[in-house]
C-alpha cells in the first residue's frame, strides 16, 4: 500500500500541515471502553525485561552509562530490549538503560552526574569539551550579570536551565511518519533559499545556520533508522511504520537532548488514522493494535537521562516528562477522542500504573460522556493522569497543541518554548522588608532598597517597596533567559527536534514564579492582621509575630484571592517590560513540581506565619491545611488565577481525595470526579492533577515502600512513584490537604 | 429569612446523587440512640444564615452542581420550615437540583416544601411504633404523617436505615423492613447504613450521656449480609 492511500483532503499534500491531515482523516470515536484487550505475550515479556533490569537501577541509581560516545542522533549502535519480542524498536544507546552524557550543555553536570554514580568521563571526550570547544555553560557563565550571580547564589532565580539542556521543546514526530524524512528535507532546502530573499541580518544568519543544522539533523535521522533496518525516506504506509517511525523522531530527539522535560506531542489521534486504516483493510487486529501502542509506551517509559543527584532532590523519581496529549476539541464541535485515545490510557493496566508517559488529558465538558467516564476511572484506579482545560487552552493556540512538561501548551510545530524555571516571590518580599538581604545568607542580594525598620508591617508601605523589588527582580530574570537561550541555541541547538517545526516558528519565553501561596498569605496576613518582624541584630526579619485573623489563600475569599490576581498580573506585566531574544514572547506559569520542597527549605519566615525552611505549597496550591472551607472554596481560589494573557505557560493545581469521600461506589466515583472537573474547568481553571487515594496509604507506603512498587501519585503537573520521592518529599506529600470528611 | 445552620459543605459527594452542597441545619426534635451529630439538636451555637446567602452561596458553585444539586440535612431541615421553603424555592430557580435528608419529624408544610424538593433521602428510625419510640424518644405519629404526604407527592425517595448491632442487626428486622418499604411509593434506592462511633467524642465535648455505650460499630460484612437479602428478589 502507498502512504496517502485511502487519505482524504489536499492541502496537507502540498505544504506540511499535519493538523489539515487529521482533521481530514480521524475517526471520532464516541463508545466506551469494552474494546480495549489486555496485553499479548510478546508485550508482556517485553515488559517483563525493563521491570526485572530497573530493579539494578533502582538499586544501583543508574543501570550503567557510556562514557565513550556523547549524545547524538546517530551516535549508537542499534539497541533492543529484546530483539525477538521488540514490535516496535530503538533505545538512546545500544542497551536498555543505559544512559547518555551530554557534555554540550555543560561539563560540570556530567562530571558530578558521573562522579555520584562512579563512573569517569572518557579522557579524549573530555579534551574534547574542555580544549576544543565550549559548552552552553561556559557560555551562560561567561555572560551572566552580577545582579543575576547573587539571585542565582541565593536561590531568588533556582532551577535556571543554564547547565543542561533546557527542554520544554516538542518536535512534530509525526511529520516523519506522514511524510517521510526526504519530503521535510526538501521543504527545509526550499526555506532555506526563501530566506535568501530576506535581509541577511543577524536574525537570519542565525536561522540560516539553523536550518542548515537541522537538514543534517534530518540525514541523521535517516541514517539512525536505517541501522534498525527501517528506511524512513518516504511516508509510513501502516499503523506499526507510522508509530515506528514517529517514535524514530522522538528517539532522535532523546538521543540528542537532555532536557528536563522532552514531551511527545499530541500522537494518538494521528496514530488512529493509520490503526483504522489497517483495521479497515483486515491487516491488523485489535491485538496488534494495543500491542503496538503498549510497546511505544514502554519504549517512552524507558527514556533516561543523566541527572545529578542535587537534580533529583529538585525533580525527584528521575522525570523524563514524556507528556502526551489527549483528547481535546475541534472547532467545528467533533472532540478528536479516537479509540486509540483509549488505547493510551489503556497502557496503565495492561502495564500497570506509571508515571511515564505523561498521559494529559485535555479536557472540555464536550468531550465524549463515555471518554469522560474512563478517564475517571483511570484516574481512580491509578492516579497516573493529570488533566488540562481544553476550553482555556484552544482558543490561544488553536486544536492541535500539546503540553510540554506539565503545564506548558504550545501548538505543535509552529511554536516552540524556552523554557525559564521560576522566581522566588516569597523570598522576592522577603527582600523588600530586608532591604534586598539574604535573610538565610545575610548577604546583599538585591541593591538600591533599605531594611525597613517598622515595628508593625504597613501593607501600603511593603505593596510599595514590593513592587519595586519586583521591577528589579524582573530584569534580573529577563536577563538571565536571554544569556541563556542565547548560549543554548549557540552551544548545545536542539537540531533534530527544530527540524520537525515550522522553519520560523513563533517563540514562547515561560517564566514562573514559586512561593504565590505564601506571598498572598503573607500580604493578606499584613493587609489584615497585625505583622511585627522580629529582627536579628543586623536588622534583618528573621520572623514574624502576627496577632489577629486574615484571610487565606483557598477559602474562595477574594479579600486574599484578588492579593493573587494582582501579584500574578504586576509581576507578568514587569516582565514585560523587557523585550526577549528572539522576539520570543513572555508567558508565565505556576508551578513548581516537588521542587517547592528545596524552595521552601531555601526560605526564610515569612509574613503568613510559615516557619523558615518550611516546604512551600505545589505550583498554584493553597498551603497545606489552610484551605479549610472545603474542597470547592479551594479549587475556587485557584480558578482565579489569570490563564489567559497573563499565566499562558500554566497553573497547577494538584488535588486529593479520598475514595469514600469521592462517592459510595464506583460508579458515582466516576460521575462525581467528571463533575468535578467540568465544574472547576467551567470557572476558566487550566489544571487539575487527581489523587484519588487516603493519606493513610502514603504514610503505609513510606513506611513499607516494598508493598507499594508501583504505587503512583500525582504531584505538581506529573505523576511520580511515590516510593522514587526523598523521605522529605514524601512527607510534603503526605501534609497536604486532603479532601473529605468522614 | 434567616436560618440556624451548623455548617456547609460545598462538596459533599455521598449525600444524593453527584457532587452537592449540603447544607447542616440545625434542630432536631429526635434523640436517635444512633446519632452522630448531637450537635445540630439544639439551636445553641448556630450560625445564622440568610436564604439570600445560602442561594448566592450555591450560585457561585453552580459550575460543580450540574449533575448533583443542593441537599439539606441536620439536624432536621424540617425544623426550620419557612426558611427550609424559602431556600428550596430560590435554589429551584436556579434550575438546581434539591433533596432533603429528613426524618420526616418536622413541623408541617410538607405539601408545599415537597413541591419544590425533587429527592427525599428519608431516614427509616425503625418500623414499629415501639421501636420508633425507643430508638428516637419519640412517636412515630409525625413519621407517618410525612410520609403519606411524601406518598401523594410522587417525589423520588431514597430510603436509609442505620443498623445498630443488638438492635436491629437480625434478618427477622430485614425481612420486616422489606416488607414495610413497599408501603413507600418511588423508591429508586433503599440503603444500610453501618452504625459506626465516629460521634462519641462529640457527646463528651458536649457532656451529654452516650446511651450506645459498649456497642460496637457494625460489622460490615454482617452489613453486607444483611444488604443481600434486603436486595434478593
Amino acid at each position: 500500500m502507498q502512504g496517502w492511500e485511502n487519505f482524504k483532503g489536499e492541502n496537507w499534500k502540498n505544504n506540511i500541515d499535519v493538523f489539515d491531515f487529521i482533521k481530514e482523516n480521524y475517526t471520532e470515536y464516541l463508545g466506551d471502553e469494552s474494546f480495549l484487550v489486555g496485553p499479548t505475550e510478546k508485550t508482556k515479556r517485553v515488559w517483563k525485561v525493563c521491570a526485572d533490569k530497573s530493579l539494578i537501577e533502582l538499586d544501583k541509581g543508574i543501570y550503567d552509562v557510556e562514557t565513550k560516545i556523547v549524545s547524538g542522533i546517530n551516535n549508537f549502535k542499534p539497541g533492543y530490549i529484546s530483539e525477538d519480542d521488540d514490535v516496535i524498536v530503538g533505545l538512546q544507546t545500544d542497551e536498555l538503560y543505559k544512559r547518555i552524557v551530554n557534555p554540550y550543555g555543560g561539563m560540570r553536570m556530567v562530571e558530578q552526574a558521573l562522579a555520584a554514580y562512579g563512573y569517569e568521563l572518557d579522557p579524549d571526550v573530555k579534551k574534547h569539551f574542555t580544549t576544543y570547544r565550549r559548552t552552553h555553560n561556559d557560555g551562560v557563565f561567561s555572560a551572566y550579570t552580577t545582579d543575576i550571580r547573587r539571585a542565582r547564589h541565593a536561590g531568588l532565580l533556582t532551577g535556571l536551565p543554564d547547565a543542561y539542556g533546557r527542554g520544554r521543546i516538542i518536535g512534530d514526530y509525526r511529520r516523519i511518519a506522514l511524510y517521510g524524512i526526504d519530503f521535510l528535507i526538501d521543504k527545509k532546502k526550499e526555506d532555506l533559499l526563501l530566506l535568501e530573499q530576506r535581509e541577511i541580518d543577524e536574525y537570519v544568519i542565525r536561522l540560516r545556520e539553523e536550518v542548515s543544522l537541522q537538514i543534517d539533523a534530518l540525514n541523521e535521522i535517516k541514517a539512525m533508522a536505517d541501522s534498525y533496518g527501517f528506511d524512513i525516506s518516504k511516508p509510513a504506509t501502516n499503523a506499526r511504520e507510522a508509530i515506528q517511525w514517529l517514535y524514530f523522531g522522538y528517539l532522535a530527539a532523546i538521543k540528542e537532548n537532555n532536557g528536563a522535560a522532552m514531551s511527545l506531542g499530541r500522537t494518538s489521534t494521528f496514530v488512529d488514522i493509520y490503526i483504522e486504516r489497517d483495521l479497515k483493510n483486515g491487516i491488523l487486529t485489535e491485538e496488534q493494535a494495543q500491542e503496538l501502542i503498549d510497546q511505544f509506551v514502554i519504549k517512552l517509559r524507558v527514556a533516561r537521562h543523566l541527572r545529578t543527584p542535587e537534580y533529583n532532590e529538585l525533580f525527584a523519581g528521575d522525570p523524563t516528562w514524556v507528556t502526551e496529549s489527549i483528547g481535546g476539541m475541534l472547532e467545528d464541535g467533533r472532540s478528536l477522542v479516537t479509540k486509540s485515545s483509549f488505547r493510551y490510557l489503556h497502557t496503565l493496566i495492561n502495564l500497570d500504573s506509571s508515571p511515564e508517559p505523561n498521559l494529559t488529558i485535555l479536557w472540555s465538558h464536550n468531550l465524549p460522556a463515555k471518554f469522560k467516564r474512563y478517564c475517571a476511572k483511570i484516574s481512580a484506579m491509578t492516579d497516573s493522569i493529570q488533566y488540562e482545560n481544553d476550553e482555556v487552552m484552544r482558543p490561544i493556540h488553536g486544536s492541535d497543541y500539546a503540553i510540554a512538561c506539565c503545564v506548558s501548551a504550545m501548538t505543535v510545530g509552529k511554536q516552540m518554548q524556552f523554557f525559564g524555571a521560576r522566581c522566588n516571590l516569597a523570598k522576592a518580599l522577603l527582600y523588600s522588608i530586608n532591604g534586598g538581604v539574604d535573610e538565610m545568607k545575610g548577604e546583599l542580594i538585591v541593591k538600591g532598597f533599605d531594611k525597613m525598620t517598622d515595628t508593625v508591617l504597613d501593607y501600603d508601605k511593603v505593596m510599595a517597596v514590593y513592587d519595586r523589588m519586583l521591577d528589579v527582580v524582573a530584569k534580573t530574570y529577563v536577563d538571565a533567559m536571554n544569556i541563556i537561550h542565547f548560549m543554548h541555541d549557540k552551544y548545545a541547538y536542539e537540531a533534530g527536534q527544530m527540524a520537525l517545526h515550522d522553519t520560523d516558528p513563533e517563540k514562547l519565553m515561560a517564566f514562573g514564579i514559586a512561593g504565590l501561596s505564601v506571598v498572598i498569605d503573607s500580604l493578606s496576613a499584613i493587609k489584615y492582621a497585625k505583622v511585627k518582624p522580629i529582627r536579628n541584630k543586623d536588622g534583618i526579619a528573621i520572623n514574624f509575630a502576627i496577632e489577629g485573623d486574615f484571610p487565606k489563600y483557598g477559602n474562595d475569599d477574594n479579600r486574599a484571592d484578588d492579593i493573587g490576581v494582582d501579584i500574578v498580573k504586576r509581576f507578568y506585566n514587569k516582565l514585560c517590560k523587557y523585550p526577549l531574544y528572539k522576539g520570543a514572547k513572555h508567558t508565565l506559569s505556576i508551578l513548581t513540581i516537588t521542587s517547592n520542597v528545596v524552595y521552601g527549605k531555601k526560605t526564610g519566615a515569612t509574613p503568613d506565619g510559615r516557619a523558615a525552611g518550611v516546604p512551600f505549597a505545589p505550583g498554584a496550591n493553597p498551603m497545606h491545611g489552610r484551605d479549610a472551607s472545603g474542597a470547592i472554596a479551594s479549587l475556587n481560589s485557584v480558578a482565579k488565577i489569570p490563564y489567559a494573557h497573563v499565566c499562558e505557560d500554566g497553573i497547577s493545581n494538584t488535588f486529593s481525595i479520598v475514595p469514600n469521600a469521592l462517592g459510595n461506589d464506583d460508579e458515582s466515583r466516576y460521575s462525581n470526579l467528571v463533575s468535578l472537573m467540568d465544574g472547576y474547568f467551567a470557572r476558566g481553571a487550566q489544571h487539575l492533577n487527581v489523587n484519588v487515594l487516603n493519606r493513610d496509604t502514603l504514610i503505609d507506603a513510606m513506611n513499607n515502600p516494598d508493598k507499594y512498587p508501583t504505587l503512583t501519585i500525582r504531584v505538581s503537573g506529573y505523576a511520580v512513584r511515590f516510593n522514587r520521592l526523598s523521605k522529605e518529599q514524601q512527607l510534603e506529600v503526605i501534609s497536604r490537604t486532603f479532601h473529605g470528611n468522614i | 429569612m434567616t436560618g440556624y445552620i451548623n455548617s456547609i459543605e460545598t462538596m459533599g459527594l455521598v449525600d444524593g446523587p453527584g457532587i452537592r452542597m449540603v447544607i447542616f441545619m440545625k434542630g432536631c426534635p429526635l434523640r436517635c440512640l444512633f446519632c452522630h451529630n448531637p450537635e445540630t439538636w439544639t439551636i445553641n451555637g448556630a450560625t445564622a444564615i440568610t436564604s439570600d446567602e445560602i442561594v448566592k452561596k450555591v450560585a457561585n458553585n453552580s459550575t460543580y452542581y450540574e449533575n448533583g444539586g443542593v441537599t439539606f440535612s441536620g439536624g432536621e431541615p424540617l425544623h426550620q420550615p419557612e426558611f427550609l421553603l424559602e431556600c428550596l424555592k430560590k435554589i429551584k430557580e436556579l434550575g438546581i437540583h434539591t433533596a432533603l435528608d429528613t426524618s420526616g419529624v418536622g413541623k408541617g408544610m410538607y405539601e408545599e416544601i415537597l413541591r419544590y424538593t425533587d429527592l427525599v433521602i428519608l431516614d427509616i428510625k425503625a418500623i414499629t411504633p415501639d421501636g420508633y419510640l425507643k430508638m428516637t424518644s419519640h412517636t412515630i405519629d409525625e413519621f407517618n404523617h410525612f410520609k403519606e404526604v411524601l406518598n401523594k407527592s410522587g417525589k423520588e425517595v431514597w430510603l436509609r436505615q442505620v443498623i445498630v448491632p443488638g438492635i436491629n442487626d437480625n434478618e427477622e428486622y430485614i425481612r420486616d423492613l422489606k416488607e414495610y418499604i413497599k408501603d413507600f411509593n418511588n423508591v429508586t434506592k433503599v440503603e444500610l447504613l453501618p452504625y459506626h462511633l465516629y460521634g462519641i467524642e462529640k457527646y463528651k465535648e458536649l457532656k451529654i450521656p452516650y446511651r450506645l455505650d459498649g456497642v460496637p460499630p457494625m460489622n460490615e460484612t454482617k452489613l453486607d449480609m444483611l444488604d443481600n437479602l434486603l436486595k434478593e428478589e
